[in-house]
Parts: C-alpha cells; structure tokens; sequence
C-alpha cells in the first residue's frame, strides 16, 4: 500500500493533484486578529504582577567600574533590582548572549543594559531607575566596519580574534571565511572586460511593530514559566535555562502571537532579565521594551562595505567574479559575513570564483538575524555590477543573467551541487512578463536583479490528534508569523482528506512537545508542513488498522483515500469506506485513542530564487525617488496557501525598499544612535509604495512530499540591487551607498 | 500623586476609571480596562498601532492622556464588528490576506473604518494617504490597501 | 504632576502665573506628550485649554479669519471658507504628521513647540499671521515670526499663552502655498519648508509678496530679498530665479541626520521656485 510519497490513484512522476493545497481559506487566527482579542506579548498580565525597566548604557563604550543600587532598592514600590551580580557565569556557548543582556565589566553600544528593576508600578520602576548610580569609565569607540578593521582603531574584545585572521588588522576582525572555486585571475585575464566597484549599506532593523515583551514568573526551586513574544519559544527556554543554570524541562514558555520578526527575534533580550527579576522578588514580572529600546537595543543587521569584481566578455559570458565583503556584527561575533559570501555569486554558474567574508565587531548593538541574513547586501554588490557591465555592452541585463544563470548540475560557488532549481523559470518569466515591455516616463529607470536564499529545515516535532468526533488538533512548536497555522491545517486536511475546518493548529508550549528550531530560515511551511504530512500519515495507519480489525482483514489490505478507509482491491473483502469520524467514534473500542506524530531533523529544504523588476522615477532637482512599478518572480516549489506566498514575497519587496532608499541606523560622532524611533528610522509607509505584483513559480522541492520550498527570505534578497539599478539609470548616475537617501541622490547627480 | 475620576462612553457603554494624571488613554485601554486591542508600537504617535475615535475623531491613544476623555465617546477595535457581524473590512481583511502578524490590524481597521465614514469613494492614492500613518512592516500594503478598496464598494452597494 | 481644564482664559493665565514648577498647555498634545514620553519635559503642571470658550472655533474677523489655539489640522481642512482663503496655510497645517495626529494638532501648538522644522509656520510667515497672546498683563497681539526665538524656546512670558492665530484677509488676486521636503511621502519632519504669499495687480505684475523658510536655520526665516525679487516682476522664470537664489543665499542650515547643509541650501530654492508657481496660479485664479 503506497501510503509515503504517492497519492492512490496517482501514477509515478505525473503531478498530484491538490484538493486544499493550493486554495485560499481564511486563516484560523483571523477573527481574533481583525477584533482585537487576539494576544500578543504585552497583552498578557498575572494577579501580583511587577513591571520591569531596563538601565541602558548612555556611551558607546564605557568601562563600567561601579554599580550602586541602593537609592533604587531603598524606593517604596520597588521589589527586585538586578545587574550582571545576579546571574551566574552561565554556560560558554551563552556567555555573548547573557553579555548582551546585561553588560558584565563594559558597556559595549548605547543602549547596552547594565541593570533593571521590578516595581509595582511603571512610574516607579522608571523613576527607580533614575536612582540608579552607575560609575563609567568612558573608552574609545568605533561604529564603522571599516575603521574598526583597522589596527589602531579601538579594540572592544582582547584576544578574540582567531586563527583565521591575517596578521595587520585590528583584533576587531574575529573570523574571516573564504568561499569558491577555480581561478580567478586566471578568469579575470580572459575576460574583455573587468569592472571593480566598492559598496557600502548601512545598518537597517527588522522594524518588527510589537516591541519586545514577556511575563515571567519563577520560584526559587527554579520551576518557571513564560509568556513571550518570539520566533523560537523552545530555543528562548533552552537560552534561559542556560544562562540562569535551571533545568530546560522546569520551564514552560509560551509563545503569544507575534506581531513581526523577520528574525529580529531569534534571540533573547528581556526573556533572561524578566526571570532573574521575577525570581528575586518572587513575583510575576512583565516586560516591555519602549521602541527607543528596541532601536538601540536589539537586532540591527550588519552594515557592510564590500568590493566586487567581475570579468565579462562581451557576449555577456562571466569569466570570473571575486567579492571581499566585511560585515560589522554590532559588540559580539557572528555577522552574517560567512553567509554573504555564500550567497553572493550563488544565482550564477561561474568557472572561477571567490568570496572573502569578514565578521568584525563594532561598538553597535549585536546584529540579528534579518530575513535572508546576509544575502541582500552581497547581492546588492554583485547585481550592480553585472548590471553595469551587461549596460556596458549594449546587452540585455536578464539575457546576461540567463547566459550565465545556475541551473540543475551547476556547482554553487559555495559549494554544493545544485539540484532542481527556479531561477531560470525566474528570469524567463520575467523576460515575458508586460512589465518589461512597458515604457518608461521622463526619469524613469527600470532595474532588475536576482537573489538566493539556502532555506532551512531542522528540529521539527508535530503531533496530529483525533478527537472522539473525528475532527483533527495538530500541535506543533513554532510560533505563527505569517499564516502557518493555516497552512499546516491545509497540508493534514489534504493529507487526510478532509475539510480544511475539520483542522485546528495549535502552537504548543515547551511542556508539550520536543525540541523544535525557531522560526527561521523560511523552514516552517517546509519542515513543519512535511511533518504535518508525515504524522497525518502515520495517523492514517493508525486508523487503516482500526478499519481492518472491525473488518477483520489484514491492515495491508486497506487503503486511505478520500478520507476514508477501503480495502485496498477487491481480493480484499467488500466493505463500505470507514470514515475518519466513524473510526475515531469506535476508537475507545478498538485500542484507544488515534494519533500521529513526527519527530524529525528536517533536510532536504530546497534552495529558493527571485527575480524582482522595479521602475524608479527620480526628481533630478532634489533626489526623491519614487517607486512606480514593482514585480517580483520568485519560485516556492508549491504554493500551499499563494495569498500568503503572495504576502511573503510583497512584504520582502518593501522591506528592500525600505533598505535601498531610508532606512538606516545613524550615529553620532559621541557613538550615539541618533534616530531611535519611526519618526527618523523611516519605513516604508503606504503612499510611499504602488501594488507590489506578484509572479509565482512553482518548481517542486524533491525533499518536500508536496514539493514545497521555503518562500519568507529569499524576497528581501534582489529588492537592493533592483532599486539601485533602477535609480542608477533614472539617476544616470551608478549609486553604490545604501540607503539611496535624497541627499545622495541628489549630489551624485550633481557631481556626475 | 492624586488620581483623575474620568467617566467616558468607550464603544457606546458608559465607563469610569480612575487615572494618573500623566497616564495616556492607551495604558488607560490596555492596563486598566483589560481593552489590549489598541497597542503600542512606537508611543510616540509614529506607527499608528495604538488607534482610536474620541468623539469621532480619529487619533493616536497615545498621544491622548486618559484624563483628556472625561465626557468623550470613545470608539476602539473592540467595538467594531456587530455582536457576531464584522464589519465589512474586516471581513474583507480575513479574505484578503490583508493581514500577516496582525499586530498593525487592530489600528488599521480603526483608521479605514474612519476614513470611510467621512470619505465612502476613496481613490486607492487617498486610502494610502490616509492609513500613512498606520505602520505595516509585514505586507507591503498591497493587501491592507484591496481590502480596504473592496470593504469601500460593498459598503457602497449596501447603502 | 498636575492636570488642570480651566473654562476661562483669565483662570488659565492664573494657573501658569500661579505655577511654582514647570507648566505646559495642553490642546492637542502631539509634541506635548511625546517630550513627557521620552523624559525631555517632566511638567508638574499641564494645563489642557480645551474647554475654553472660543479655543476649539474658526470665525471671521475683519475679513480676516481667527482660528482658535485648541483647533486641530482636521478641523481646518474641513473649514471650506477657510480652505479658500488660505489654502497654503491649510495644506502646511495638514501635512503635519498622520491622520490621527491632524485630530489633535494645532497651529498654535506647532508655532508654541518652536521647531525650526514646523512646517505650519512658514506658511503663517508668508501670510503675515498675527498671533494673540494672553497673560497676566492682558492680551496682546504678535507677528508670528516673532514667537519662536530659538528651536524648543518662544518669546512667551511666564503665565502667557497662545489663545489664536489670526490670518488677514486675503487681498483680491493673491494666492498662498507651501511645499515641504521630506525623504518619504508622509510622516516626516521637513528637511526644508517653503510658504510663499504673493498678491498680483490687473496687469499681473506682483505687488506683494512674503516668503517663509523652515529648517534651513535655528528659526523660521522671512526672506525679504526673496520677496523683492517677485515684487515688481510677472513672476516668470527669470524673477522666480531670482528668487530661488535669494531663498538658498538666505538659507542657515546644519548637517543632521535629516539632511545635509548643501542639499538643505539647494531644495530651498527649488521649493520656493515651485510653491510661488503653485501660489501665482491660485492668484490668477
């Protein structure tokens, strides 16, 4: 009986045919979400419960020689004050991340916690912290990631730097990676022509709406609980666990809804803080975080400075492509420089090419994870150049991008071989599409550009539960961003062969599943979704067994199809099909209660591809630009639910935009952020932007039953180098400084 | 510190609370009478998240103090929807898509609920203008933006 | 802190006379409660003018119009006579901040807050508003260039405050406007702000004018020399040069993380060059 990767009836290699897969239900969190009961992670209280308030550093850097707390302690109302002295040493793989919740002997960045209190009220909590005398030692700082790479530049960490690292740079660099194949200069030395350029992109952040909150409640025997709002409940309780020295298993989190976070919260910040003041006062603690604090404190990606080169021959033919990229990872290691320099030639089948990342640290708050890490820079970098050079010759920029374009077979620059792929499909389509017919108005500039994203799976468990009437609970561990209970709903009810409704999807607590990874990586309706089919599939041998006990045939003999149970063939017996409600109400009866799980460390994710289209109008005499026109081409393997494929890649695009054009982190000479808030850190808003349009691809996933890929980064990937390219030729000038701010606009016009 | 008496209508029931006199109107919401579909995502009147109508006027919660609506009707996400009947946006928010997080939602649909009540024929560059101040960093608009277009014309058909 | 909804203007005057820390008016709240938010200002007394008679109308005077301290941008964009008269002060009102922020904000508040960067101000230059003010010792009557004295500072004494704003009546033939810079569409402060009033005889030669220039110094700008150019002149090409050269030489500007001195001194005069286009039009009719 073929239950694993076929559907009955369903002959190898033709296509399956989709009954709920593919359509557009309404989402199961809807209602509460459009009236307002939905609960996201400062909408939680607890009877007793305490407000906590963070103290964050005023300098860059400073070297943090006291803290008297006293005054704060002695205030009426104020119940726990914390600093570095309250937590332990904590385990070495935590050590940055416990750092960056509470400094320890520095103050690495403005905003960088130093001590935080629990008051029965938010006025007496802000004004406790007032009270609080911290005794600073200001030092030397550095913000930009070519200065900090310099050896006199102000050092942040002695001794980190490892052996990767050259002689003749700062101890600032920590690791340096290295990526590709081939020869390039001996590539280099063939091409007709060989263009060098430098780039520069400035720090943006996830810009996420719901600022950072959570409710913590511990005892002193260590059994904790907590609500909060992340993309990773399981790995906020194994970070605390580790960083407070509790076992994982006596704390329970709860993940609420999320509102945003595009990888900005894959880590923790107030989680550890929020406990450590919970279990000193021995009440409920809740945290927000201001969106000044969420600015200056918390996860910023890189700003980079990369220099690409490329050789090109006059039919368009790549000879050869080098990039060195440096990325500043805010106070701690681990930049996105090493995925940068994976991604950055990664749409393109190149002979000879090599990549150079740099992961340094700065006096800037620890970068986070943002959708995509990594990869829009590089390919802002990369893409510009191929565009300059396709211009160069005369030629048609996607025909260059299809000439050299990474196909089945082809061996990616960062190694591994590719197998079915989109981005010709991609770029094809677009070739096709009207936009690119379109003509353009009075300075006007159309740009395009390709981008790729890895996709992960990883840790996966889902378990599948059918209850007395037949109707379906699925409970699986990652917190919904974008409508993946909706889609995990989709993928067991066509699995199972019922209706969409007849499935709940829940996200379970850390109390009653195993292990899963965040919400990353654009893994979930990948590996979340091949785990919902394999555990309905488990659930559907369940409920084949129980069918051929009442029957009393051998359960090889019975097939599930269209949601019922029948024998597999006429040899079989002749029985009329059991539904899933009839077995389920006999359940009791014939061994208790059915279910599915799967537990499973996901491969297999399948690699993503864009081709994103975008028309700029430029006011030559100020430096506006402004967006008319945007498409993006991106392949998803298998659209479960293409509304919300639709929304990750139109959420991605203006995301791009908002990095190509304002968005950026600016600080002061003193090492200050200067815009900690939406009113001058400024994102996209609605009249800024047209209809994103949308083109989806559908080259299935072979690891996927279903074919799905992960769709939620690779969108943020081409939107840099499209707009760019755009504005450059609207411009008629090559801008190669993110965000393309009016200013810059505006004087490179000026100066040609 | 002495406490203002305030009485208000907030989504047509006669409510009073006790509140500091520097408390805005959204921690009154949200702290004191358990209404936390307002939120606060900037507090400083950037994001919009935090909407609602006082006296019919639309405007930021935060930037309002609770002292401020003392004989104010005050309208809220949680008013919306008719007993069990949403309004027409959001019904028209769920078919579209039109939301991801849902943390901008509550706001947006107060805003575009506004914005139909004095403008019923919106062209889409009105709607955009209109919701400029209400933050989405999820979809892009395109979706809020239909669905606010499509909510207008069934709206219109049914008057 | 301490709130206080006096209903006369006389029982206002006394609360700030009679205030030992620092007080601050209420109306419409949108930088009041931002400043209170992030710490700037921590009042121990706030006085909310809103239930006083008159502070929340919009009423002719002398063919004039009074607009009262506690009337929001919504309510002037409502105002259709007004909108008529003074068009360019009503849009300069209305693109300040959000739709939630115009159901709160206040010209009076604006010009009061004494941001370089107001972007109702420059536009009440240019129509040669008058700003009335009451205190202890009664009520007097200022051009309203003469309110902000230096960014977060006024020219207000202790127990005064700002109860209207009164627009002239607009001579016949004349025509007002104001354009902002801002790097999005909405929700930004002016990186330059431009109001222009000019006022054309039968001929259509310009005998009037006034120009009003925000963020380019450390207050609002009346840039006499930009005036002069259009006076006298068709304000054609060659005068509105002249003019938009005047408007940039005028310009005081910083480097901020808004906008740089050069790009601040060059959009200057590409704004007033388009408003005083956008105001001859509407002088024409």
């Amino acid at each position: 009986m073929p239950l694993d990767d076929q559907t009955p009836g369903q002959k190898p290699g033709e296509a399956r045919q989709f009954k709920v897969v593919g359509t557009r239900p309404l989402r199961p969190d809807g209602i509460d979400k459009v009236t307002g009961r939905a609960r996201f992670g400062a909408d939680m209280s607890a009877p007793g419960m305490l407000i906590g308030r963070v103290l964050r550093s005023p300098h860059a850097h400073a070297r943090i020689r006291s803290i008297d707390a006293s005054k704060a302690e002695a205030l009426e109302g104020v119940k726990a004050v914390v600093t570095r002295a309250d937590f332990g040493a904590g385990d070495d793989d935590v050590a940055d991340i416990l750092d960056n919740c509470m400094a320890g002997e520095k103050a690495l960045y403005d905003g960088h916690a130093v001590a935080a209190v629990a008051a029965t009220s938010a006025a007496i909590a802000r004004k406790a912290l007032k009270l609080i005398d911290v005794d600073y030692e200001t030092l030397p700082h550095v913000v930009d990631v070519d200065a900090a790479m310099k050896p006199d530049a102000p050092v942040l960490h002695e001794g980190l730097s490892d052996e990767t690292v050259p002689d003749g740079v700062s101890q600032n660099v920590v690791h340096r990676v290295e990526f590709g194949h081939g020869d390039v200069e001996a590539g280099f030395a063939k091409a007709d022509k060989v263009l060098e350029r430098s780039f520069k992109t400035a720090a943006t952040h996830q810009g996420y709406i719901e600022p950072h909150a959570c409710l913590a409640t511990m005892g002193t025997d260590g059994i904790a609980d907590l609500w909060v709002c992340t993309q990773g409940h399981y790995m906020v309780r194994n970070t605390c666990a580790a960083i407070l020295g509790i076992d994982q298993g006596k704390l329970r989190v709860t993940a609420s809804e999320i509102g945003g976070g595009f990888g900005g919260k894959t880590t923790v910040f107030l989680e550890p803080v929020a406990l450590a003041l919970s279990r000193k006062a021995n009440r409920p603690v809740k945290m927000t975080m201001t969106r000044e604090e969420v600015l200056r404190a918390t996860g910023p990606t890189s700003s980079t400075s990369i220099d690409v080169k490329i050789g090109m021959n006059k039919d368009g033919k790549i000879t050869a492509a080098s990039a060195d990229l440096r990325y500043q990872g805010g106070a701690y290691q681990g930049s996105p420089a090493d995925m940068g320099s994976m991604t950055a030639f990664a749409p393109y089948d190149l002979e000879n090419v090599k990549t150079v990342g740099w992961d340094v640290v700065t006096n800037r708050p620890k970068a986070a994870a943002y959708r995509a890490p990594g990869a829009p820079m590089a390919a802002f970098a990369v893409e510009s150049v191929v565009d300059e050079l396709a211009k160069g010759f005369g030629l048609d920029p996607l025909d260059v991008r299809l000439k050299n374009a990474a196909r089945e077979g082809t061996k990616s620059s960062y190694g591994p071989t590719f197998p079915a792929i989109g981005l010709e499909a991609t770029l094809q389509a677009a070739k096709d599409h009207p936009h690119w017919k379109a003509p353009l108005g009075p300075n006007q500039g159309r740009g395009v550009a390709c981008g790729f994203w890895f996709n992960f799976g990883g840790d996966t468990c889902v378990s599948l539960n059918i209850t007395p009437d037949g109707t379906v609970t699925l409970s699986e561990g990652n917190p919904d961003i974008g409508g993946s209970r909706a889609s995990m709903s989709m993928m067991a009810a066509e699995e199972l062969g019922i209706p969409y409704d007849q499935v709940r999807t829940v996200i379970a607590d850390t109390g009653a599943l195993g292990q899963n990874e965040v919400t990353d990586g654009s893994r979930v309706t990948f590996a979340v979704g091949l785990a919902t089919i394999k555990a309905a599939r488990n659930a559907k041998k369940v409920l084949c067994e129980r069918a051929a006990m009442v029957w009393g045939i051998d359960p090889e003999a019975v097939e599930w199809a269209d949601g019922c149970a029948r024998p597999a063939g006429d040899n079989a017996g002749k029985f009329p099909p059991m539904s899933l409600k009839e077995i389920a109400a006999i359940a009791s009866n014939t061994g208790g209660p059915v279910a599915g799980h799967f537990e499973v460390n996901a491969e297999g994710a399948g690699v993503s591809f864009a081709t994103h289209m975008v028309d700029t109008e430029v006011d030559p005499e100020t430096g506006a630009v402004k967006v008319v026109r945007y498409t993006v081409f991106q392949d998803a393997g298998k659209a479960v639910h293409p509304a919300y494929v639709e929304g990750q890649f139109q959420g991605g695009a203006v995301q791009g935009i908002g990095w190509a054009l304002n968005e950026e982190y600016i600080y002061g000479e003193d090492g200050r952020l200067q815009n900690p808030g939406f009113l001058d850190y400024r994102i996209p808003v609605a009249s800024d932007l047209p209809m994103i349009d949308t083109v989806i691809l559908e080259i299935p996933n072979p690891g996927h039953p279903y074919g799905v890929r992960g769709v939620g980064e690779t969108s943020i990937v081409p939107p840099l180098a499209a707009i760019a390219n755009s504005v450059s030729e609207a411009a008629g000038v090559r801008m190669t400084d993110l965000p393309m701010s009016p200013p810059k606009v505006l004087a490179a016009i000026q100066n040609g | 510190m002495s406490q203002i008496h305030v009485t208000t209508k907030i989504n047509g029931d006669t409510t009073e609370y006790l509140c500091d006199p520097e408390e805005t109107l959204l921690d009154v919401l949200r702290d004191r009478l358990a209404l936390t579909g307002a939120k606060e995502g900037c507090g400083t009147g950037d994001c919009g998240a935090c909407s609602v109508t006082v006296d019919g006027r639309l405007v930021c919660s935060c930037l309002t103090l609770g002292a401020e609506a003392d004989g104010c009707e005050i309208d809220t996400i949680e008013g919306m929807a008719d007993g069990e009947k949403l309004h027409p946006l959001q019904q028209k928010f769920l078919e579209h898509a039109a939301l991801q997080c849902g943390i901008c939602t509550p706001g947006i649909l107060v805003a575009a609920k506004s914005l139909l009540e004095k403008n019923p024929s919106p062209t889409e560059e009105e709607a955009r203008y209109w919701l400029a101040g209400n933050l989405c960093r999820c979809t892009g608009y395109d979706k809020i933006i239909r669905a606010v277009m499509d909510a207008a014309e069934e709206m219109r058909r049914a008057s | 802190m301490i709130y206080e909804v006096p209903e006369t203007v006389d029982s206002a005057v006394a609360l700030l006379s009679g205030a030992t820390g620092s007080a601050r008016i209420l109306a419409g709240g949108t930088d009041l409660l931002v400043q209170m938010k992030s710490g700037v200002v921590e009042p121990d007394l706030v006085v909310d003018i809103k239930r006083i008679d008159g502070m929340k109308s919009i009423a002719q005077e002398d063919g004039g119009w009074r607009i009262g301290a506690a009337v929001s941008g919504a309510e002037m964009g409502e105002h259709q006579a007004l909108c008529a008269a003074w068009p360019g002060v009503v849009e300069a009102m209305e693109l300040i901040g959000s739709t939630q922020v115009q159901g709160r904000a206040t010209l009076a508040g604006n010009l009061c807050n004494a941001s370089p960067a107001a972007d109702s101000v420059p536009a009440m230059v240019a129509a040669g508003a008058v700003v009335r003010v009451a205190g202890p010792d009664g009520v007097r009557d200022i051009p309203v260039e003469e309110i902000p004295v230096k960014p977060g500072k006024t020219s207000l004494g202790k127990g005064e405050f700002v109860t209207s704003v009164f627009l002239p009546a607009r001579p016949v033939n004349s025509g007002d406007a104001y354009l902002r810079f801002i790097p999005r569409t909405e929700m930004d402060i002016a990186v330059v702000g431009c109001g222009v009033s000019l006022t054309l005889d039968e001929a259509g030669t310009c005998t009037a004018a006034r120009v009003g220039l925000g963020a380019v110094a450390a207050t609002v700008l009346v840039v006499e020399d930009a005036a002069a150019a259009l006076i006298g002149s068709k304000a054609d090409d060659t005068a509105l040069d002249k003019m938009a050269a005047a408007v940039s030489a005028a310009c005081k500007p910083i480097d901020d993380k808004r906008g740089t001195v050069a790009f601040r001194t060059h959009v200057a005069g590409v704004l007033a060059k388009r408003a005083a286009k956008i105001a001859l039009a509407r002088a024409q009719g």
